[in-house]
């Protein structure tokens, strides 16, 4: 049945967003609008509501409480403030669902997404959303539930929202870059598989969001996103191919490679010896990346691979936007026990972070307010000289267990050492 | 109906899906085991294996908010070309994977037939990463796939080519929150003015003190408005953030002329080089203009160019700038250094100098 029983809204403003060689979302909609589906309408109604607000310059959307059954969030509810206008898009929730992790899809899967969006929503769908999500938009409360059936039965679960553990992502990582320092895959499905009861019921003080990157090009943005950033490197000396190495010097050239390898190592760490060759320090060198991204073929990681553990990155709401804080310098992350050890270290810090921040206080900011030395003790973990840039440079602060602590430390130490 | 029959169903809490299901199987039988790639064309990479295995990718970009009919369309390509697999970016580009090198170029003819542009590789302009603005947040100034569209118009042939000196990261937030995130340039809103308040609606609508704890000046307290709990907002301390609008729709912090524009510069995620940096503000105040928003992308093609024609290879626009200095790149932009340039939020003055270092 054909459901063209509607009259199009007039679109002037959208319509100049279907001009220029980009993909237009505004075209994507009215293909929705002419179908002839039965979602046509909801489509034409969006669009309806969405020139009302290029015209107006304002947000017609309001929040409400949109939930499926067994679960406290993951529904992005929203009702139209002028549904009067556009009454067939005045429920147009989104399903925020977990894409497989790396955003891997086979197009079968990808069909029987749009089947069921066509079926029970609105036939529009993003991959992805700056939460990580595959967000389903534009469902109504009463399909919401078994669209999420549906979803559900398909194999995908509804992501977090709210106050709660949040979806997460990591890079490409092992499935197809060389860059990469651990299995990404494995440790992201670990820890947020093990917390699910945090994502589905909603019960910390705000979000909490890990995010994972195979090496410190950090392509998902961990440091700056994620509540705990998980971002491979290695401890062990570089990889170099030296009959490599002289063929970047042979295509490229000596000045070349010494103008924009050698002379932008942060830490001054490589040398081109005159047989084109290249020298590595790699006490100095800090893992950047940069001569590795210039020269992939002839240098790559050591083989002592690991992460390093950043925590408290968040955006500007409230106190400024945040990076994360290096809190665990290096880990290992290749055994299952490995793995384990680390879910068990982020149970800890949501715990602490459940117990300790305020209401609408992000992991970053809670960190601020009571100093990180507090943080460290709460979550059992032992300072580190990189965790910061310099030590202390004010005096203002209370030391009459100085010497105490040197002691403490000292025979920890020794203890490892021994135990090693 | 038996008790049995109207028990609703619980869900499978399945969590993060196993994605080697969906990958392909290259991928699958070299994973962890890759050994270089190279790009022969922009749009391109070529990762081989430690096995010798091959794998092409090709990558295009595509407006994100897709319907139904978008999504068949690549599926259909990826049957034709990429025996069924594709994998997303986290910028929201679609990567066609492929084991046949045969098959890179009839998909990118037919990409590029179907109207999505190959690029977005190496030293390029990506999609942008961005928000959901008019369309479908609640708390919005602006539209986000709008502003990217337009952008994205503008850059479209910095998106398909890699001559920029390094890869460019731009994102869009429609509010001050910057859902959109850190980027290389980063096109937000900025409100002007403080809320306004609907003291009828307050008392009902809003938890009251859990508004004035979320305001980071503390400008706001409750108050008797008409005889009616509300909140008043001290206007010499808000700093128009917004912050109080999500907890509290009464506080309307947009408007037709009081929502603004603002271009900052020089984030970076990445630690090759330099460290992450935040991004620093060089425009505000520009118009809040649908449907093409061109006086922001007027100022964001004035940093890329300058950016394209002076930065030396591989340097990020933080790190171009950062050498020839911020004097230098006000003047290569033509924008007149004024006050709000100047950090005044915490810890404010290390972004001072305290040094005779300045470049004449």
């Amino acid at each position: 049945m054909a459901n063209n029983d509607f009259k199009p809204h007039p679109t002037p403003k959208l319509d100049e967003l279907e001009k220029g060689p980009w993909p237009s979302f505004v075209t994507g909609l009215k293909r929705l609008r002419d179908s002839g589906e039965k979602y046509a309408p909801i489509a034409n109604d969006l669009l309806g509501q969405l020139e009302h607000s290029y015209e107006e310059r304002l947000g017609f959307w309001k929040g409400g409480t949109i939930t499926v059954v067994g679960y406290g969030g993951g529904v992005i509810p929203r009702f139209s403030e002028v549904a009067d206008k556009f009454p067939a898009s005045s429920e147009f929730h989104t399903l925020r669902i977990i894409p497989p992790a790396g955003y891997h899809y086979t197009t079968e899967v990808l069909r029987k997404m749009c089947d069921i969006w066509e079926e029970h929503g609105s036939g529009l769908i993003a991959f992805h959303g700056q939460s990580g999500d595959i967000m389903f938009q534009g469902v109504s409360s009463e399909n919401t539930q078994i669209a999420f059936d549906k979803l559900n039965e398909l194999g995908f679960d509804l992501g977090g929202a709210g106050p709660a553990l949040r979806t997460s992502m990591n890079c490409v990582g092992a499935a197809r870059c060389e860059m990469s320092c651990y299995d990404e895959i494995a440790v992201h499905r670990a820890v947020i598989n093990e917390y699910l009861d945090e994502m589905h019921r909603p019960a910390l003080p705000y979000k909490f969001k890990f995010k994972f990157s195979g090496c410190p090009n950090d392509c998902v943005n961990a440091i700056h996103r994620a509540d705990m950033a998980v971002i491979g490197t290695w401890r062990d000396d570089m990889k170099v191919d030296q009959e490599k190495v002289k063929e970047y010097v042979e295509e490229l050239g000596r000045d070349y490679i010494i103008e924009h390898v050698v002379g932008m190592c942060p830490t001054k760490a490589l040398k081109l010896r005159e047989d084109d060759t290249l020298e590595v320090d790699n006490k100095a060198c800090v893992r950047c990346m940069h001569c590795l991204n210039v020269m992939n073929k002839a240098l790559s990681p050591g083989d002592d691979k690991g992460a390093v553990i950043l925590i408290g990155g968040k955006r500007t709401l409230k106190i400024g936007d945040l990076m994360g804080t290096v809190i665990k310098p290096f880990i290992k992350l290749e055994t299952e026990e490995d793995i384990e050890e680390f879910v068990e270290f982020c149970g800890e810090v949501i715990d602490f972070f459940a117990e300790n921040a305020l209401e609408h206080e992000r992991t970053g900011e809670m960190i601020d307010r009571i100093g990180l030395p507090a943080f460290l003790e709460g979550i059992g973990v032992d300072p580190d000289p990189n965790m910061v840039l310099h030590p202390r440079q004010v005096s203002y602060v209370r030391t009459d267990d100085f010497q105490d602590e040197l002691e403490r430390m000292r025979a920890k130490k020794v203890g490892k050492e021994a135990a090693e | 109906m038996s008790e049995a029959a109207v028990k609703p169903r619980m869900p499978d809490e399945t969590g993060v899906p196993d994605p080697f299901p969906y990958m392909h199987p290259v991928m699958k039988k070299n994973y962890g085991q890759w050994d270089y790639h190279f790009r022969p064309r922009p749009g391109v990479l070529c990762h081989v294996a430690k096995s010798g295995d091959k794998i092409w990718t090709v990558r295009a970009g595509t407006q994100r908010q897709m319907d139904v009919f978008t999504i068949r369309k690549l599926c259909d390509m990826a049957d034709k070309y990429a025996d069924g697999y594709i994998r997303f970016t986290t910028r929201s580009n679609i990567e066609f994977l492929l084991d046949k090198e045969e098959n890179v170029d009839p998909l990118i003819e037919e990409l590029q037939k179907e109207g999505f542009p190959v690029g977005g590789t190496g030293n390029s302009v990506s999609m942008i990463s961005h928000t959901q603005g008019w369309l479908h947040c609640d708390i919005p100034g602006t539209d986000a796939s709008g502003v990217v569209k337009s952008l994205m118009d503008l850059m479209y042939e910095e998106f398909v080519n890699e001559e920029m000196p390094n890869r460019v990261r731009i994102t869009t937030s429609c509010c001050q929150i910057n859902c959109g995130g850190q980027g290389d340039i980063a096109v937000n809103v900025q409100y002007t003015k403080p809320p306004r308040i609907n003291h009828e609606l307050v008392a009902n609508v809003c938890e009251r003190p859990a508004v004035v704890a979320r305001c980071p000046v503390a400008a706001i307290r409750p108050a008797l408005v008409n005889g009616k709990p509300s909140l008043e907002v001290d206007e010499k301390k808000c700093v128009c953030c917004g912050a109080c609008y999500a907890p509290c729709p009464p506080m309307q912090i947009n408007g037709k002329e009081e929502t603004r524009i603002a271009v900052w510069v020089g984030g970076k995620h990445s630690n090759a080089r330099s460290k992450p940096k935040f991004h620093k503000l060089v425009m505000a105040g520009l118009p809040n203009n649908p449907p093409r928003w061109p006086e922001v992308g007027e100022v964001v093609m004035k940093i890329l160019r300058a950016y394209k024609e002076n930065a030396k290879d591989w340097e990020r626009i933080g790190e171009w700038i950062e050498r020839i200095g911020w004097p230098r790149f006000f003047e290569l932009i033509d924008v007149p250094f004024v006050k709000h340039h100047i950090d005044t939020w915490t810890y404010a003055r290390l972004t001072h100098n305290h040094s005779t270092h300045i470049q004449y």
